[in-house]
């Protein structure tokens, strides 16, 4: 007991905790909008078409500001989205093999590019990885500092175009046809939900990503038929989780945080889809099951 | 001779990669291969577990299985009907991934298995691990495993070709037929996986996805028939690894990583240029069209007001303009066009449809009305 | 001006000339000329793949014309049509499970007026349960879309375009897959429309409801094969031109 309140007042802890709850809040919000636009996979394309981005901004500038990597991570994200989606536009392929393709070439050409940063004299790379594969115990106070201020941003966008976002992944047809310009509203959403990804790739890495976006948003559907209150719950879940995470990876050694995040955010997302009231699987076999049995009672009378 | 050596095996993967991954994008399931090659992990270091032996064939064991585990769960998520098919692949497969990557800090961390290898992977050590049979080096052991994964597929391939073809076209008809599209469906799931773990440590996990959906991606925009795309997906694949090694040789880079950024560039060549479905050809067609679909539409306003009151409104030399809102350019350049075919001419202060033209118009609607 | 149109007050909800429209370049409709006047219940008629929705879609803006213009009476401009026109989709084409009750889609029918940034208040609220009241779905409120019946869920869409308290009302087969009791509310409420001196348009299926339900038909199958009152043009030589698809394109020619 004694040791867990020493670990509450540790310094690295709360900064830890305090990014993976701002991280778990932030791609709560934004992923929950990822999922009802059936976009969920593009922000695991988002994530890995990040790393030649991260790359190229250490081999133009030198530096390793977290800002400044993440900048380049931005570029190379929304470059990808677009290639993606024009791809989808202008050849035979659906989106999930444009998707693929694109993500997993971004890739490679990130690790072309991690392997010549390797050979620049004088340059030391050692540090980009953490972005594949994400270490929140690496996150500085500036880091969180940073969250903290995209976090602001993108939640304030969010609560400012609330209604235009809710029309369009609704029903962007009908926002057109009501005098929206759903090409500018469908620009900003996806901007917000990439930027939303790139913050998150020091934390939790190129491969969870996906399912700090997607998971969060997935649990909190179950237990609510309103948009903000879906919202709402899957911010508290991500957050519940990014704290949950880095504890037990401060309690036990050698356990990795984002992994760890991401397993309890699953298991919030599997008592969801088990318990939750009227959606609920449990509720859906008892159901069956009384029916079953009220037929069977029926037939019997017959 | 390591180059050689290592050019065979980026083929001999390229290859084993890109027949199974023809299946993957004809049937929408891409994305499976991006999850499938990320839990394998998971099988790896679980049969890792209990047989403490890193080169034992259970490994290969575990991360099929694991790999269809991943398909199964997927598909019983996106069952209960609460959560989309993309959204269940999002959060089965960091799931898995997360907790190989646990096992593997907490219980392995002294053996060499770590996520660098699985997830990256590096072709340029495939050199090294040799093959001894009877004390003599019959060369690299990656050629072998690779070798035989492609003879795998190959066969499988070939096997139940028929099968695979309808089952990926028309699931129902598969069904009907009596083969079942659920057992070709995991058929082919394991075979993706096999091949996963086969090639992972070559190339790592995520490029596999590269090498299962670029070569045929690409072959796609060239071809309808399933035959020639499962061999232009080959050539691709082939061209892919020598080329990529020969950039990573000249740029000192990742041999995969360069490999997957040719795969990239001859899809983005292919998607330009393709002779029918490629952007430019495209392009060039629709402009075509779109100018013939101008004349048409222009003799047909001509022929259809021809008798009525409002001829002199419509079809007058200084009003019809006005009348179909067309870039006024692009109008003259038509009526330009259609006096010189000699199917419009100038009649006064009108613009009357020749006897020539008249028949065009009605060829026209023949064939519109028959397209329908 | 943007073409050919005068600028005196207008007789006509709608006005479309020479309309031609084309997915890459195969034509779906082909120098449209036609016109609805104001307060009527008009029923757009054709047979499958004549261009039905394609018509409404272009009418509103939704599909960008090869040639040809649209104007709506008496609205001067896009930016005031907004508001005076309602839309009501072929049902399916949304996102059942998305987390919306009915009166969250209801209130989305008054966005529009709203505008950027502005929220919808107690005012927006109690109109949208008016406005269910009126299409008997009051009592479903607070469910959420995909647990209502298909005539509940088209009663509901419905009810997002009355809300718009639009002058012109656009609707792809309202009657597509509801019940016979749906069927005979949404007539009664298209009546009503009409007493309040609204235009309807209305892409319909069923030949044998069209004399009953409308006033102005209009028949079309690339091309316009007839446009004018239901008593005038609905008859037997008209249909079988839509339906035979013969001598359409050249009037008077074939």
């Amino acid at each position: 007991m004694e040791h867990f309140f020493m670990l509450l007042q540790d310094y690295t802890f709360q900064t830890v905790a305090l990014g993976s709850a701002l991280l778990g809040i932030i791609s709560g919000v934004l992923g929950s909008f990822a999922v009802l636009k059936k976009q969920s996979l593009l922000g695991d394309g988002v994530s890995h078409a990040a790393l030649p981005g991260v790359v190229m901004a250490f081999l133009l500038t030198g530096s390793k500001n977290t800002e400044v990597l993440l900048l380049g991570a931005l570029l190379t994200g929304l470059a990808a989205t677009f290639l993606i989606l024009s791809i989808v536009r202008n050849t035979r392929l659906k989106f999930d093999s444009a998707l693929a393709l694109v993500m997993s070439v971004f890739f490679g050409l990130g690790m072309v590019l991690l392997t010549y940063s390797q050979k620049v004299p004088n340059a030391n790379q050692a540090g980009l990885k953490r972005f594949i594969y994400g270490q929140a115990s690496t996150l500085l106070e500036r880091d969180v500092l940073l969250m903290a201020g995209c976090g602001v941003v993108l939640l304030g966008l969010v609560i400012v175009f609330w209604k235009e976002f809710k029309l369009f992944s609704f029903d962007p047809e009908f926002a057109e046809t009501i005098g929206f310009q759903t090409k500018w509203l469908n620009a900003l959403l996806s901007t917000l939900i990439v930027i939303a990804i790139i913050i998150g790739l020091q934390t939790v890495g190129v491969v969870l990503m996906s399912a700090m976006l997607i998971t969060p948003a997935v649990a909190a559907r179950q237990w609510s038929n309103r948009l903000w209150v879906m919202v709402l719950l899957a911010s508290i879940f991500g957050a519940v989780s990014g704290v949950a995470g880095t504890f037990f990876s401060s309690v036990y050694t050698n356990l990795p945080t984002g992994p760890v995040i991401v397993v309890c955010i699953t298991i919030i997302a599997v008592i969801s889809l088990l318990f939750a009231p009227e959606r609920g699987i449990m509720l859906q076999i008892h159901r069956r099951h009384k029916n079953q049995v009220r037929f069977g009672v029926e037939r019997r009378k017959i | 001779m390591a180059g050689l050596e290592i050019q065979l095996i980026a083929v001999i993967v390229s290859v084993a990669c890109a027949l199974p991954g023809t299946f993957l994008v004809l049937r929408k399931m891409s994305m499976m291969s991006d999850s499938i090659t990320h839990t394998i992990l998971l099988g790896i270091v679980l049969a890792f577990f209990i047989t403490q032996d890193l080169s034992s064939p259970f490994l290969i064991v575990g991360a099929a299985a694991i790999g269809v585990v991943t398909v199964w769960l997927t598909e019983t998520i996106t069952k209960t009907g609460l959560v989309s098919e993309d959204s269940a692949i999002g959060i089965v497969f960091p799931l898995l991934f997360s907790i190989a990557i646990i096992l593997i800090t907490r219980y392995a961390g002294s053996v060499h298995l770590d996520t660098d290898s699985v997830l990256l992977g590096e072709l340029a050590f495939a050199p090294f691990d040799r093959m001894i049979v009877f004390g003599k080096d019959i060369g690299a052991r990656a050629i072998y495993t690779s070798g035989f994964l492609l003879l795998l597929n190959v066969g499988g391939i070939l096997l139940c070709y028929k099968e695979l073809k309808v089952a990926t076209f028309d699931p129902m008809l598969a069904a009907v037929l009596g083969f079942s599209p659920a057992l070709l469906h995991y058929g082919l799931m394991t075979m993706i996986s096999l091949t996963a773990v086969g090639a992972f440590e070559a190339v790592g996990s995520v490029l596999v996805v590269a090498f299962m959906i670029g070569p045929p991606a690409t072959a796609y925009l060239l071809t309808d028939d399933l035959k020639k795309m499962l061999f232009l997906s080959a050539v691709f694949g082939a061209a892919s690894g020598i080329l990529g090694y020969q950039l990573a040789s000249i740029l000192d880079v990742s041999i995969a990583g360069c490999m997957a950024v040719i795969t990239g560039l001859l899809f983005f060549i292919t998607s330009l240029l393709a002779p029918h479905r490629g952007i430019l050809a495209v392009w060039m067609r629709k402009r075509r069209q779109r100018k013939e679909f101008t004349e048409v539409t222009l003799l047909l306003h001509i022929c259809n007001h021809g008798d009525t009151p409002e001829v002199q409104e419509e079809n007058g030399v200084n009003s019809l303009t006005n009348h179909l809102h067309l870039e006024p350019r692009k109008l003259r350049r038509s009526l330009h066009s259609l006096i010189e075919k000699g199917e419009v001419k100038r009649c006064g202060s009108l613009y009357v449809a020749t006897d020539i033209g008249m028949r065009r118009a009605e060829e026209t609607e023949r064939t519109l009305l028959n397209t329908q | 001006m943007r073409g050919g149109f005068d600028m005196k007050e207008s007789v006509y909800a709608v006005e479309v000339h020479d309309l031609t429209v084309a997915y890459d370049v195969k034509p779906v409709l082909w120098d449209i000329d036609l016109e609805i006047p104001s307060g009527k219940l008009a029923a757009v008629v054709g047979p499958n793949g004549a261009g039905k929705t394609t018509l409404i879609k272009a009418m509103l803006g939704l599909l960008k014309p090869v040639s040809g213009a649209v104007r709506f009476g008496n609205i001067p401009d896009e930016k005031h049509r907004k508001n005076r026109i309602a839309y009501v989709p072929q049902s399916g084409s949304v996102d059942w499970d998305f987390p919306a009750t009915a009166l969250d889609v209801v209130m989305m029918g008054r966005y529009g007026h709203l505008g950027w940034f502005r929220r919808p208040g107690k005012i927006e609220r109690q109109m949208a349960y008016d406005t269910l009241e009126k299409v008997g779905m009051r009592d479903f409120a607070s469910r959420q879309i995909s647990q209502l019946s298909g005539g509940q869920q088209q009663r509901v869409f419905l009810a997002r375009a009355l809300i718009q308290q639009a002058d012109i009302y656009f609707m792809d087969e309202p009657f597509k897959g509801v019940d016979a009791q749906t069927e005979k509310s949404i007539v009664r409420l298209l009546k009503e429309l009409k007493r309040q001196g609204k235009t309807v348009i209305v892409v319909h299926h069923d030949l044998q409801t069209v004399a009953d339900y409308f006033d102005w038909v209009t028949l079309i199958n690339l091309r316009v094969v007839a446009n004018g009152p239901v008593e005038a043009v609905f008859h037997e030589k008209n249909l079988s031109m839509a339906y035979g698809g013969r001598g359409l394109l050249l009037k008077g020619v074939v």
